[in-house]
């Protein structure tokens, strides 16, 4: 399944918040293929949200460089060809929902492609009704649950029609009813992705490897892939063994 | 929260064009503000009554919305007749009454009250959104526009973020008193809000980037044509020549 050229390649990546005694993302080495479904676990704070937004060229990285869909990219004018092509799902839905109404705001990702009206309308309606949101098109964004900001903020990232997704904390703060919904959602997709979940148990039936970030570098994570089978127990959360 | 009590509804007014709406209510409300007879002042609040009854709306909720201005009215009908240069009305002991005092307080309060109806009948019976389309499809610069949704949209979002400050400075025993250290907790909260709000910005732009944002937005409501909205374009207009030609020709002499 895999290409010869990772679609995301990241390489000497260091990165740190101005003021910041240590850096958060530390000669980070990372290939992603197509084709591939990633889990990254990490605890809070090790730079999961941040590593995103630096592949998306929100963050500029201190030093290092990154490939992606096998060319460098480098300053803004690179990254604004390729971010299409690459959906970042935000940790904040409110931060992804801007538009008044549900609709406006899938139709937006596709009106920037260049979609005349009716094609991006006609996009959003397939797009919202396929993740099941049918009759959200006037819905007031605002006044959506977490749940269904969640949906429909997926469904504007899909909308642009990405080659990979990287969903930051997709589960968070779902009922387990909505997190089975999104998980059948992500299984069904044709598509690569990395997620970012603190809940083994939502990454076990949707990612075949998992990695960590420890002291900013991205590992494979062994002690997890010591027992990669579903189940429920208090330390899913945190890298175990089972003794 | 924004709230929207007159939003929805399904009287004839609700079912008007809002961009048609919006037009006549600045329109009729800039005629109410510069006219000065009385003929003129009672028929703009007799056009804003019938608006309003047409708009169907709840009565009690117009008159709470109302009665923000009257405070302001009746401190105007305390000081200006007593303060105000001019022939003198009445005199109560001491204190004179004019009357050039009398004639303006009566002029703002027909003033506000009419133009404040007209803006309940004809503006706030469309949501806010709806509202920005209009103004959109007006012509009025899409910055502006989504300036006005975009607060829309996230006032509520900082509000909460300002509750969840304040809750956690009253689970940590924080009672506001008069005292410096309410004021400086004060001032850190707001500082915190603005600090919140400037991140929220960053990141929202930040996810308009990801989809491709460059600079246009977009707006997708449309509002279909339809007859009612002339008719009422008629009769506004005709209100409008009746206030303008009440203010402008001397009818109490051409009547009598
Ligand atoms: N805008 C910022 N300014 C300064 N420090 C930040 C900023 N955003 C995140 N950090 C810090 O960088 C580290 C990594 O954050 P983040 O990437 O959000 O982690 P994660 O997503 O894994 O929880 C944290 O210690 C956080 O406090
Ligand atoms: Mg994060």
């Amino acid at each position: 399944m895999n290409t010869d050229h990772p679609i995301i390649c990241l390489n000497n990546i260091s990165f740190s918040y101005p003021g910041a005694d240590a850096p958060v993302l530390d000669q980070l080495d990372f290939d992603f293929y197509a084709g591939e479904r990633t889990g990254l676990v990490a605890p809070n704070g090790s730079g999961k949200t941040t590593l995103f937004q630096i592949v998306m060229g929100l963050l500029k990285p201190d030093s290092g460089h990154i490939k992606i869909f096998g060319k460098t990219v480098s300053e803004e004018k690179d990254f604004v060809a390729v971010r299409p092509r690459i959906g970042l799902l935000f940790q904040d839905a409110d931060d992804q929902l801007f538009s008044p109404t549900v609709l406006e705001d899938v139709a937006f990702g596709p009106l920037n492609l260049g979609k005349s009206k009716q094609e991006a309308v006609a996009i959003s309606r397939r797009m919202l009704s396929s993740l099941g949101l049918e009759g959200f098109e006037d819905r007031i964004t605002l006044k959506l649950s977490g749940g269904e900001k969640r949906l429909v903020a997926l469904a504007a990232v899909l909308a642009m029609q990405p080659e990979v997704l990287l969903l930051d904390e997709p589960s968070a703060g779902l009922d387990e009813k909505t997190k089975e919904h999104l998980v059948g959602i992500l299984k069904n997709l044709d598509i690569s992705y990395i997620i970012v979940s603190h809940e083994f148990d939502f990454l076990a039936g949707l990612a075949e490897s998992i990695y960590t970030l420890q002291n900013g570098k991205i590992v494979l994570d062994t002690e997890l892939h010591l027992h990669e089978h579903v189940h429920a127990h208090t330390y899913g959360r945190q890298p175990h063994k089972h003794d | 929260m924004i709230d929207e009590p007159f939003a929805h509804g399904s009287s004839i007014i609700h079912r008007i064009d809002p961009r048609f709406k919006a037009v006549f209510a600045g329109a009729l409300s800039v005629a109410t503000a510069v006219s000065y007879r009385f003929e003129a002042l009672f028929f703009a609040l007799g056009l804003s009554l019938l608006l309003v009854i047409a708009a169907r709306l709840a009565m009690g909720l117009v008159i709470k919305k109302l009665m923000v201005v009257v405070g302001f009215l009746l401190l105007l009908w305390l000081v200006l007749p007593l303060t105000f240069e001019g022939e003198v009305f009445t005199r109560i002991g001491p204190v004179k009454i004019t009357r050039p005092g009398l004639i303006l307080s009566a002029q703002i309060t027909l003033k506000s009250l009419s133009i404040l109806m007209m803006f309940i009948a004809l503006v706030t019976t469309a949501s806010l959104v709806t509202l920005g389309h209009a103004m959109d499809r007006l012509g009025i610069p899409a910055k502006i526009v989504h300036l006005l949704l975009m607060s829309y949209r996230y006032i509520f979002v900082i509000e909460q973020e300002y509750r969840r400050l304040s809750r956690a400075a009253a689970v940590r025993g924080f009672t506001p008193g008069t005292n410096l250290h309410t004021y400086r907790t004060y001032a850190y909260l707001v500082g915190m809000i603005f600090v919140r709000a400037a991140e929220r910005a960053d990141q929202v732009y930040k996810a308009m980037r990801c989809r491709g944002f460059n600079g246009r937005f977009y707006c997708l409501a449309e509002f279909p044509a339809h007859r009612r909205n002339w008719i009422f374009a008629g009769l506004m207009t005709i209100s409008l020549a009746v206030l303008v030609l009440l203010e402008f020709t001397n009818a109490a002499q051409v009547l009598t």
